[in-house]
């Protein structure tokens, strides 16, 4: 693996999860792909051609100078410009806490595509409720924010999230929880501060 | 805008003309003998044949995409800001290509043509011509021209039609479209407002039916009217207000029909200023053209069917407060790429500027344009 891919692998420690499940040669729809990294390294690692979605400016721009293939469009109004069953994976990485309809994004999610892979901050990692049960709330790596410059609106757990799932109807095929980049095991709901979930329609 | 000398402008140019001999069959069913078409380029054309880019006109403009005239530096290409050394469309990597349509008046076979049936010029008689005519006239100029396949057709508004179009009837010639601005087919609404602009030109007493310039008049009453009534549709509500408010052009109020305010007055000046240049048989056709354009209607108003023998790769572009063909028409565009499995991105650029924000210097949307064309391998 060349220089580049490590580096951006450390910086996104997600990507590499959510490349083992993408199959060779999937067609992948990536939400709120910034400058489109996650596409780029995919295609590398899988050849599996994709879109991105991304609503800002900058990294729209940034897209199209790095050839992924990306449409402005704002994932709050859905996903209706994608027909049924069109992609085998469709992928939110760390997008979901800052969505506002989040339901509707997920049952539009499994619509459009075979497989959903979701990942998020956990906030139910050990310093978030440290944090909290300091009096304040959490910052960190995963959530560099504070309180009130966050574009983050909808920050869960994974025993949240999984709720959500079962809620919806949504069948969890696998998960993984990471922590600095490598695999948390034991606990993950208060060990694991980056949550990937791979979905499925039951 | 840029001044004549500035290095990145192409600097002087030169027009062409090339005459085909061989007749044309019009979609409209009627067979021109010939034709020539008014062209420009700038840049070189690389050795394999491989850097061309066409550049198609929209409504009001011409082959004159870049640089200036040796005897009028003021008249400067229409998108020269977007055309030249070192700007997003690189005349040091491309050859770019700009081409009067056919029916137009700025030296390409047009209503101001004489008629060789009768030695006069065609006036009225020029028949109506239709998006796919310009794209087969072009490509002639493009066999003329050696060019076997183009790194990209663009164009914004009508312009881009035609970009659509070249994707559709040649999809082995052209590597990338650029479809700013567009839409596949006109809205109701649309072709209401082309049909207003008609009416003012034929109802005006100078029409003579087309045949005016036997007579030595120029419908100006209504080339002028249909301007306005176009110029309206180009800008959004925003920007007219930006630009004019409701600024008065005298002291106060007047309590009569003269000026009251800026935007009349700017409407007037933008009319008078095009019935000097345009004619209004030209204008009669050309929204013809635009109303008539609809792919998909061959196939059930199926556009992703009809889109599915492309095989360039497409990227949209559209402007948030464009009500003309407002961001909507090109999603529905994107749409059909998208069902057709074709390579496409797709921006939506939230400039104030209307629908002739695609002839604007944005940063994010000419940024864009020149990431696309860098990535554009030669």
């Amino acid at each position: 693996m060349s220089a580049a891919p490590q580096g951006l692998l450390a910086a996104r420690p997600d990507f590499a999860a959510i490349a083992r499940w993408v199959s060779q040669r999937a067609r992948v729809l990536d939400l709120g792909c910034g400058d489109g990294a996650l596409l780029k390294y995919l295609w590398e690692a899988r050849e599996a051609p994709g879109y991105g979605v991304e609503i800002d400016d900058a990294e729209v721009v940034a897209c199209v100078k790095n050839d992924i293939n990306v449409l402005q469009l704002d994932l709050e109004s859905g996903l209706s410009l994608f027909r049924d069953g069109s992609f085998d994976t469709v992928i939110l990485s760390e997008t979901l806490q800052t969505i506002h309809r989040i339901e509707q994004l997920m049952r539009e999610m499994l619509r459009v595509g075979h497989e959903a892979i979701v990942s998020f901050p956990n906030f139910g990692h050990w310093s978030a409720r440290m944090q909290v049960l300091l009096g304040r709330m959490p910052v960190s790596e995963e959530l560099p924010y504070e309180w009130y410059d966050t574009p983050n609106v909808h920050l869960c757990t994974t025993r949240d999230f999984e709720d959500l799932c079962r809620k919806l109807g949504i069948r969890i095929r696998e998960r993984v929880a990471l922590h600095h980049g490598r695999q948390v095991s034991i606990l993950p709901n208060l060990f694991g501060s980056l949550a990937v979930y791979r979905c499925a329609a039951v | 805008m840029n001044a004549p000398h500035d290095s990145s402008s192409v600097g002087a140019v030169v027009a062409h003309k090339a005459r085909f001999d061989e007749p044309i069959r019009l979609r409209g069913g009627a067979e021109l003998p010939g034709f020539e078409l008014a062209y420009e380029t700038y840049g070189e054309l690389n050795a394999a044949r491989t850097n061309a880019v066409l550049v198609c006109h929209a409504l009001n403009a011409s082959h004159h995409v870049a640089g200036y005239y040796a005897d009028r530096p003021e008249d400067i290409g229409w998108w020269d800001n977007l055309v030249g050394p070192g700007k997003p469309l690189d005349t040091r990597r491309f050859f770019v290509i700009g081409v009067n349509n056919l029916g137009g008046c700025h030296g390409s076979t047009g209503p101001m043509s004489l008629n060789p049936a009768t030695g006069k010029p065609w006036g009225g008689d020029f028949p109506v011509v239709t998006v796919e005519d310009w794209v087969a006239a072009q490509a002639r100029l493009a066999d003329r021209l050696g060019i076997e396949r183009f790194a990209a057709v663009m164009g914004g508004s009508l312009g881009a039609m035609q970009a659509l179009q070249w994707s559709l009837a040649h999809p082995e010639r052209i590597r990338h479209a650029l479809v700013i601005a567009a839409t596949a087919k006109l809205s109701a609404q649309n072709i209401a407002f082309n049909e207003v602009a008609r009416q003012a030109i034929t109802t005006d007493p100078d029409f003579h039916g087309g045949h005016y310039y036997d007579k030595g008049v120029v419908p100006v009453r209504g080339l002028r009217i249909a301007r306005m009534i176009g110029h309206i549709t180009y800008l959004s509500d925003e920007a007219m207000m930006g630009k004019f408010g409701r600024q008065l052009r005298r002291a106060a109020l007047g309590f009569d029909f003269d000026i009251d305010f800026e935007v009349e007055s700017y409407l007037r000046y933008q009319g008078d200023k095009f019935s000097t240049y345009f004619d209004a048989n030209t204008y009669l056709r050309i929204t013809k053209a635009l109303d008539y354009f609809d792919p998909a209607a061959d196939y059930g108003d199926d556009l992703a069917a009809a889109m599915a023998r492309a095989k360039a790769a497409f990227l949209v572009v559209s402007f948030k407060s464009d009500w003309r063909f407002a961001p909507l028409r090109s999603r529905e565009m994107v749409r059909a790429l998208l069902d057709a499995r074709k390579i496409v991105s797709y921006l939506e650029i939230d400039a104030p500027g209307g629908h002739d924000a695609f002839l604007m210097d944005d940063a994010r949307y000419f940024g864009a344009l020149r990431a696309y064309f860098g990535n554009i391998e030669l």
